[in-house]
């Protein structure tokens, strides 16, 4: 397990293939990642390609580990905009609407045997129904 | 529907009709000589009756104006007006929310305004607007002087050519009038500098804000315009700028034909003596005496009324001036290869020698300009206080009382300095019917705005005050309170207004002007344009031209130019 | 086939208007000049379309939809009406005018984007210009917490770094300066690059405005950085003829948020004693800036306006939408091109999932899964025309270039049917 501070944001890749569909195999592959510094990923003793689970005080989720292009931040986690950011984000806004999506604080630990939630899953078990 | 304005002691000075007490008759949205047994009768006995107003230069739409309300909540939240079964909700106070402004101006008995500065890449934004502001009618003028294919042409010498591209550009982006804004400042606000003098040059285009003025006016004229130049001057906003002021005046004086051919717009605010800000005087005794001297000028006020503002002009340098004066919020906005402009909250205080004189000047050149169809009534709204206010400004033309009253009240060393106190003058009614209606509708050519002759639109304001028994001078607190209310606004033909509340509610026209021009000429200019529009802009010509389908209710006016 | 030409395409806040397709069998076949997004934009949009109405999740008329998608607005006592940030000026036009009838909450994707730089601005103001202005003059450039690389992709080329202007021609001409906490695909085409330690924005700012003003500081490292880099990027700054600092989401959603804005806007005020300096938000959804500029001319606010009192009210932190939805206090919710499921915090989520959802949008997402209304609408730009703001507030018009799917009507008309019917309704 490391400790890191997890950004969120837009990628090419997930504007792209936010085109071909939310529910789309290339959306999922795009967008449910988690961007790591290769020393980071080093300490988690994973490869490239493996799930890691990110947690934060508001939730957890288990996305693909792959290595930063972005490099070197180690200590520092991105995950693109999506579902699978979103549920890990806070819900305060500090009085300005806004929650803070970027420069929380988080954890992630190799999650080799476990799924990635495809996006219905992942709707259901945060709103607790089927959608 | 028939209307009979019963009664009424009306004020028509193109008519020359002064308080005489008559009916009018109203049919299809026009004056008509009479109408049937059936037209629904206004009884306006007792009561003051006045063409619909029209106002010549206010900021009521557009993104300088939406950066004010946008930049200001604050100016928002003490002022709402809830949503009826007739009007939409809304906020004012000096950046009002569009709706609010078309009813408020309806229910002050104005039918027509105009937005003073519409900068051309944004004009899209500006109809978008205007199209929400209900009930007036209503146009923009474009800014074009510090605009890079105009500096070109002008600088070149091919006045023809730029008459062309002016006239082109009127007609493609809906708009009605040459504006300027502090000639090549502007540009120069480009590096965040400005020009000084009429004289200096602006680089890169080898050219003076001296030729920008003469050079623009004269294609007004080949373009026969409806409206003279809008000039807002260089050094606005600083003390002594009273001379450039009557500098630029003169510099069109040669190229005048017995008729106006400048309008200097909220001279208030370039009306300063003195050489800085502790040795200010007013400079309206000596610009009242060039304009009482010079029948090719018009102007307006910019009348300070005491409270809250938003200044906002599209002279980005005298906005930063401001924003370094007070240390208020800025905003800046520079519009590329067009102009600029910026926005500063501001609040005029009686006490604060400064305002105080400001407040002077205003009222000094309403008093000393002798001739009421050359000096229109302004609050260049919301930059010297807001529309709204117009009553109060009112009250003060049409009474020394009144105006003592104030000047009891306002910064002492600023009232010594001023020549106030000794003029006597009290505006009439009739006098007031010119600086509020009837003069701006001459000055804008609108020939069917401005008066009650047979004919005209039925824009009509009547107001519960009568004046043969109220006399201003000593009770000018009625004529404020009747003026802030009309008994009745009738737009087009429609009661839009009864008791000072709106009960009816629709969207008025946006008027444009369509000069011609040869077939032949237009494609050559147009494919000069076309070439510098894709080194100037970062949007294609075709998206920079706006549609007729894009205005709510257009009108389009045709003018023969002599291209 | 037949070939349109300047063509405005409807993704980020650039709002690319010189965009060429070609149109074949209704259909677009071919994309020149567009960005990767652009060209995916144009061709993908039939994927995962809706092609009828939904309510329940089973299928019905649009006259059915919209009943009931009435009927749910005028029983709601606390509605929002979310979203609009992807579609046209007059859509959002008429979903105000729905808000203030049924005296619900109009809120944009601003609220969760630059709603920040909004409050900002409102605390201190701004200095800008639209970008031909940065094009034209601009000699430095910084980008800071923002990757137009990737979230906007020909900004660089078209307005900013490498853009050709009539004063500065070019990328040699510039000098570019990036500030984020990962080197980025924007950061590697920079001269210089400070990597700021995240959260730590406003002392980097606060720190600069300090060099600025008094040459030199006293801390050895601001920031991560060290001292002598900031008093040297602070005597570019004041060097430079016409400086331009573009911002994105990294300033508005980490620690300080509003106030990393007023701390911007302080160092460019300051910067304007010097030199000339402007500053521009990189806005992202294609008309998120018309979504802010049509709800400020008819409310007097951008984002955020609460009608439950018959007037325009606006309180950020109270009035914003994910306020609402974690406090639970809103009983349904009408969405409008936007998908806040996929972008919402989960507690957010949660009790929109609660409540029912009226979703008007072209595609499925998992915002449409959990609606209990959906009508389907045909894509503003390129199946219905209409206003668009771009990211400086230059207003353009999106071209419809080929028919909606059939019986698929814009959100413009959609919402305007819904519209008509309320106020038949509540009058």
């Amino acid at each position: 397990m490391i400790k890191v501070i997890l950004i969120t944001g837009r990628s090419l890749d997930q504007g792209i293939s936010k085109e071909y569909g939310k529910f789309s195999k290339t959306y999922m592959e795009k967008v449910a990642v988690c961007e790591l510094d290769a020393e980071d990923i080093k300490t988690l003793g994973i490869n490239p390609g493996q799930n890691v689970k990110v947690k934060t005080k508001y939730g957890e989720v288990v996305v693909k580990a792959v290595e930063s292009t972005q490099a070197p931040h180690k200590g520092i986690a991105f995950i693109p905009y999506g579902p699978w950011a979103s549920s890990v984000m806070p819900s305060t806004t500090e009085s300005t609407g806004m929650p803070s999506l970027k420069g929380i604080e988080a954890t992630i630990e190799p999650a080799l045997g476990e799924e990635i939630l495809d996006p219905k899953k992942l709707i259901k078990t945060i709103v607790g129904r089927e959608p | 529907m028939e209307i009979l304005i019963k009664n009424g002691y009306v004020y028509d000075p193109i008519n020359k009709i002064d308080g005489e007490k008559m009916d009018i008759a109203v049919k299809d949205g026009k004056i008509v000589e009479s109408v049937g047994s059936n037209a629904k009768v206004i009884d306006a006995s007792n009561m003051l009756v006045m063409p619909g107003g029209v106002d010549i230069h206010s900021h009521i739409a557009g993104s300088k104006v939406n950066s004010g309300r946008i930049l200001r909540p604050e100016d928002h939240y003490k002022d709402v007006e809830p949503r009826t079964t007739v009007t939409r909700s809304g906020v004012g106070y000096t950046v009002p929310s569009s709706y609010t402004i078309g009813y408020r101006y309806a229910k002050l008995g104005y039918t027509t305004v105009i937005e003073a500065a519409s900068p051309p890449l944004k004009t899209r934004h500006t109809h978008e607007e205007l199209n929400d502001i209900p009930l007036i009618d209503k146009t923009c003028y474009l800014v074009l002087d510090n605009n890079w294919i105009v500096l070109d042409y002008l600088s070149q010498g091919e006045i023809d050519k730029c008459a062309a591209f002016i006239a082109w550009i009127l007609k493609a982006l809906k708009g009605y009038a040459i504006k300027i804004v502090n000639p090549g400042g502007v540009e120069l606000w480009g590096w965040g500098r400005n020009v000084e003098s009429l004289d200096d040059q602006v680089p890169p285009f080898n050219i003076t804000p001296r030729e920008i003025v003469r050079g623009l006016c004269k294609i007004n004229k080949i373009l026969n315009l409806p409206h003279t130049i809008h000039l807002h001057t260089n050094n606005l906003g600083k003390p002594g700028n009273y001379r450039t002021t009557i500098e630029t005046m003169d510099a069109v004086k040669d190229l005048a034909d017995g008729k106006p051919n400048i309008h200097v717009t909220h001279v208030q605010f370039c009306g300063y003596g003195g050489d800085t800000w502790i040795t200010l005087r007013s400079g309206a005794p000596e610009i009242a005496k060039y304009v009482n001297n010079h029948p090719h000028v018009t102007i307006d006020l910019g009348q300070v009324v005491f409270g809250e503002a938003t200044t906002m002009t599209g002279d980005g340098p005298f906005q930063f001036i401001l924003q370094s004066l007070t240390g208020n919020k800025w905003k800046n906005a520079d519009v590329e290869a067009e102009g600029s402009a910026g926005i500063v909250p501001y609040k005029f205080k009686r006490k604060n020698f400064v305002n105080a004189i400001q407040w002077t000047i205003g009222l000094e050149l309403a008093l000393l300009i002798k001739d009421p169809w050359r000096v229109f009534l302004t609050t260049d709204h919301p930059n010297a206080g807001p529309f709204t206010e117009y009553p109060r400004v009112i009250a003060w033309l049409m009474s020394t009382k009144a105006r003592e009253k104030t000047m009891e009240r306002i910064n002492k060393r600023a009232k010594k300095r001023s020549v106030l106190p000794s003029v006597d003058r009290e505006y009439t009614f009739y006098e007031i019917a010119i600086i509020t209606r009837a003069a701006t509708a001459k000055a804008l050519n609108l020939t069917n705005k401005g008066h009650l002759g047979v004919g005209a639109d039925a824009d009509i304001a009547i107001y519960n005050i009568n004046p043969m028994e109220v006399n201003p001078s000593k009770e000018y607190k009625k004529v404020r309170k009747a003026l802030r209310r009309a008994a009745y606004t009738i737009k087009g033909g429609e009661i839009i207004v009864k008791d000072g509340e709106i009960v009816k509610s629709f969207v008025g026209e946006t008027f444009w002007v369509k000069p011609t021009m040869p077939e032949e000429l237009e494609k050559e200019i147009l494919r000069e344009v076309a070439e510098k529009f894709k080194e100037y802009y970062t949007v294609s010509l075709e998206n920079y031209i706006i549609g007729e389908h894009e205005l709510a209710r257009s009108r389009s006016i045709t003018v023969n130019t002599s291209l | 086939m037949k070939t349109i030409s300047n063509v405005v395409c409807p993704f980020c806040g650039s709002l690319c208007d010189d965009i060429e397709v070609d149109v074949e069998n209704g259909q677009v076949t071919k994309v020149r000049r567009g960005c990767a997004i652009s060209i995916a934009k144009f061709t993908k949009y039939g994927e995962e379309r809706i092609y009828k109405p939904r309510i329940d999740g089973k299928e019905a008329s649009l006259e059915e939809a919209i009943d009931k998608a009435v009927e749910i607005l005028a029983n709601a006592k606390y509605p929002i009406l979310y979203g609009w940030s992807c579609t046209s000026t007059e859509a959002i036009n008429v979903g105000i005018e729905i808000a203030e009838l049924i005296g619900g909450v109009m809120d944009n994707t601003a609220s969760v984007c630059h709603g920040p730089t909004i409050i900002g601005e409102q605390d201190a103001g701004i200095s800008t210009c639209t970008l031909g202005q940065v094009k034209h003059r601009a000699d430095l450039i910084i980008y800071w917490g923002c990757n137009p690389a990737h979230a906007h992709p020909r900004h660089m080329a078209r307005y900013s770094a490498a853009s050709k202007g009539k004063f500065v021609k070019g990328r040699n001409e510039r000098k570019v300066i990036v500030v984020d906490v990962r080197k980025t695909r924007t950061a590697k085409a920079a001269d210089i690059f400070i990597q700021v330690e995240p959260n730590s924005d406003y002392e980097l700012l606060t720190a600069l405005r300090w060099a600025v003003k008094n040459g030199e500081l006293e801390q050895p490292k601001i920031a991560g950085i060290p001292a002598e880099k900031i008093e040297e990027i602070a005597d570019m700054l004041i060097s430079c003829r016409f400086g331009a600092l573009f911002f994105g989401l990294g300033l508005t959603m980490s620690a300080g948020k509003a106030r990393n804005i007023e701390a911007a806007v302080s160092l460019v005020r300051e910067l304007n004693n010097y030199t000339k300096f402007v500053m521009m938000p990189m806005r992202g959804h294609f008309n998120v800036t018309g979504a802010n500029e049509v709800m400020a001319w008819i409310t007097g606010y951008p984002f955020a306006v609460d009608f439950s009192r018959g007037y325009p009210f606006y309180n950020p932190g109270d009035t914003t939408v994910v306020d609402i939805l974690t406090r639970g206090d809103c009983d349904a919710a009408l969405i409008v091109a936007s998908d806040p499921v996929s972008g919402f915090p989960t507690e957010a989520v949660r009790n929109l999932a609660k409540i029912p959802v009226i979703t008007i949008d072209p595609h499925e997402t998992p915002t449409t899964m959990i609606s209990k209304v959906v009508i389907p609408t045909a894509l503003v730009g390129i199946e219905a025309e209409g206003s668009a703001y771009r990211m400086d507030a230059v207003p353009l018009r999106l071209k419809k270039l080929v028919d909606p799917p059939p019986n698929i009507l814009s959100d413009e008309e959609v919402l305007k049917m819904i519209l008509k019917k309320l106020k038949e309704r509540v009058g």
